[in-house]
């Protein structure tokens, strides 16, 4: 990872005696604060504040109109915001947008393409757009298509494309100055499940480049396996931020456990039902399923009373909560659409 | 703003003249069977003009005599109106839709995050377009050696005509693409444009004929020269004095009652349109760099 030192001293001032790796690992890759934006009387952005370390992996998650693609415009030096400052690597997006545009690489969640390009000259222009001298270009654009899998469609004209191949198409136009950082929003969206699972591949083998990736979607599940943290926005507020258990833990998300007994079920289901955090008991051949509103000390004293009381159990097990669940709750179960 | 920086290896200079934006107008203008139609309907209309033109002239004249180089004078003059209108009439086609065409078409954002200054995109889409009308009028050369058959034209005066084209074409495309970059859809920047080009052609001489109306009414004795250059913005007047240099001297010693001698004037009306237009399209080109990015410096 390429880091301009010139800038970073300028930054770190107080600093300056440190190593220059030591300075280049303390400025974290993105570093938001109060930042909003207004368009007339709304406000997209009410402030948010932000801080993602290099090499993270950051799922932006929240409705639509939430607010996740104004601030990756922001960032991609799109627009200006209203108040606050976001900088990328240590620089302002508003005061550097060109030192910041060499380090991004920014796929919207809608693009066009230019229809009468083949592929090959569409990654050319693009290469040729920041500056890569030809023979270079020449070398990176097979490399690629080879990692997005577009190497067989290299001379196909890109109105040709499926929509999953034109998203593959725009991530190695993201990818061809070597950004260190990607803001890739709404990858995803309008994919079918191969070209999502096509997609999130591509990502994973990103991250194992060390790329650090700010990454959208109002489908939490679809983020769940690749992020390193989330972060939770709506009405243009920044509402939870972390790895996902820890997100999972604070927003007190019901818990579904599944437990079986050796005998006395009908005991069983009224005693659970007298306890404190038991919202609603389900009962099947497989045993008695709780939502349980509880955090892991209330869960293990659950366990504990019910041997305490006798019950001999098979199995007590907490399901995996799906992430939608999260996100769900999180967003107050609507859809959050404004 | 800044001009792209060099790669590691630096920039060849035919890098930076052929830059990548104006690299794919060129390479793009060409694949799509638009640009064969827009070349085969121009000269097709230039054409039809040109013949018609000289089968009138052999009508009013009489067939079977020979063509004299005073007509052939007027059918050049009428050559040369009609590509200035054809001119005003493609130049806004085809620069109006360059900037919100992208932003219609979603491109101009990948577009803007990558290294390339805003004068860089800007001066390329002008550079692309008016690349296209230059080739389109100098296919036109061959029908107006039709008219040098038989001579009453100086090659001067020729290539003062195309250059006057050239210009015209930079002044139109200036305007088409700050209104692009200026307007988020196409369809009214396209129809802004055609509205200026119209008052450029219709508004400055309906303006210059109703002052002089004006001005006969208030001051009968005055001279009122300063009305002459009301025609200094119009393109066809300019153009027209390329072809009869006289008409200058005559416009700005405009007397509404008879007069005194007619000095000669500074500039002649196609060289003050160059001057007055010239600052207009830098202005207008200017505007475009600026508003191409939004403004993030607070």
């Amino acid at each position: 990872m390429t880091t301009n030192k010139s800038t970073i001293e300028e930054m770190n001032g107080d600093n300056a005696a440190a190593a220059p790796s030591e300075r280049a690992a303390a400025v974290p890759m993105i570093e938001i604060k109060g930042l909003a934006k207004q368009f007339g009387s709304f406000h997209a952005l009410k402030g948010i504040d932000l801080t993602i370390a290099k090499g993270t992996v950051f799922g932006f998650v929240g409705p639509n109109g939430a607010g996740k693609s104004t601030t990756m415009s922001i960032l991609a030096t799109l627009m200006a915001p209203t108040s606050g400052y976001a900088k990328v690597d240590g620089i302002d997006v508003t005061k550097q947008p060109h030192e910041v545009r060499k380090r991004i690489g920014y796929m919207p969640d809608f693009f066009g393409v230019y229809d009468q390009f083949k592929t090959v000259e569409y990654l050319h222009f693009y290469g040729a757009s920041y500056g890569i001298p030809k023979a270079e270009r020449e070398q990176l654009i097979p490399q690629l298509l080879e990692l997005v899998n577009l190497s067989d469609k290299k001379d196909a004209y890109v109105d040709t494309l499926s929509r999953g191949m034109k998203q593959r198409l725009c991530l190695a136009r993201c990818l061809v100055h070597d950004p260190e950082l990607l803001i890739l929003d709404e990858p995803a969206s309008g994919l079918d499940p191969r070209a999502r699972i096509e997609m999130r591949e591509i990502l994973r083998e990103l991250k194992s480049m060390g790329k650090t990736i700010i990454i959208s979607s109002h489908i939490l599940p679809e983020l769940a396996e690749m992020v390193d943290e989330i972060g939770v926005i709506e009405h243009g507020q920044m509402i939870a931020q972390g790895n996902v258990a820890d997100i999972q833990n604070r927003m007190r998300v019901k818990r579904f456990l599944h437990i079986r007994f050796l005998d006395r079920e009908d005991e069983a289901e009224a005693f659970l039902r007298d306890r404190p955090y038991v919202n609603r008991l389900l009962r099947d051949e497989r045993g008695i399923q709780v939502h349980f509103g509880g955090q892991d000390e209330e869960q293990s004293e659950l366990l504990h009373d019910l041997i305490g009381a006798g019950f001999k159990l098979v199995s007590y097990s907490e399901a995996q909560t799906n992430l939608e669940d999260v996100f769900l709750e999180i967003t107050k179960g609507g859809d959050g659409a404004q | 703003m800044r001009e792209q920086t060099a790669g590691k290896s630096g920039l060849s200079w035919r890098a930076k003249l052929i830059n990548p934006v104006l690299n794919k107008e060129f390479r793009l203008r060409m694949r799509t069977p638009r640009s064969m139609w827009t070349l085969f309907f121009y000269l097709f209309a230039i054409g039809l003009m040109a013949l018609s033109a000289i089968y009138l002239t052999q009508v009013i004249s009489g067939s079977g005599r020979a063509f004299d180089p005073e007509t052939s004078k007027v059918l050049f003059i009428f050559l040369s109106f009609a590509q200035l209108g054809l001119i005003a009439f493609m130049g806004p086609g085809l620069t109006a839709g360059v900037v919100s065409g992208e932003r219609e078409k979603q491109t101009l954002n990948l577009l803007l995050t990558t290294q390339q200054s805003s004068t860089t995109i800007i001066l390329s889409k002008l550079a692309s377009s008016l690349s296209f009308m230059v080739l389109i009028v100098i296919s036109t050369i061959p029908v107006y050696s039709m008219v040098f058959l038989y001579g009453g034209i100086s090659p001067r005066q020729l290539l003062l005509v195309f250059l006057f084209y050239i210009f015209m074409m930079l002044v139109l495309g200036s305007f088409g693409i700050m209104f692009s970059t200026l307007f988020k859809r196409t369809m009214i920047s396209v129809i802004v444009t055609y509205g200026i080009t119209l008052f450029m052609f219709a508004g400055t001489a309906l303006l210059f004929f109703v002052m002089v109306g004006v001005m006969q009414e208030l001051s009968p004795n005055a001279t009122n020269s300063w009305i002459g250059h009301i025609l200094a913005w119009n393109p066809a007047a300019a153009l027209y004095s390329i072809l009869d240099p006289e008409v200058s001297q005559q416009v700005y010693n405009y007397r509404s009652m008879g007069g005194s001698a007619p000095k000669k004037p500074l500039l002649t009306l196609w060289q003050e349109f160059i001057v007055i237009y010239s600052v207009l399209s830098a202005l207008a080109l200017w505007t475009a760099i600026r508003k191409l990015r939004p403004r993030l410096k607070r």
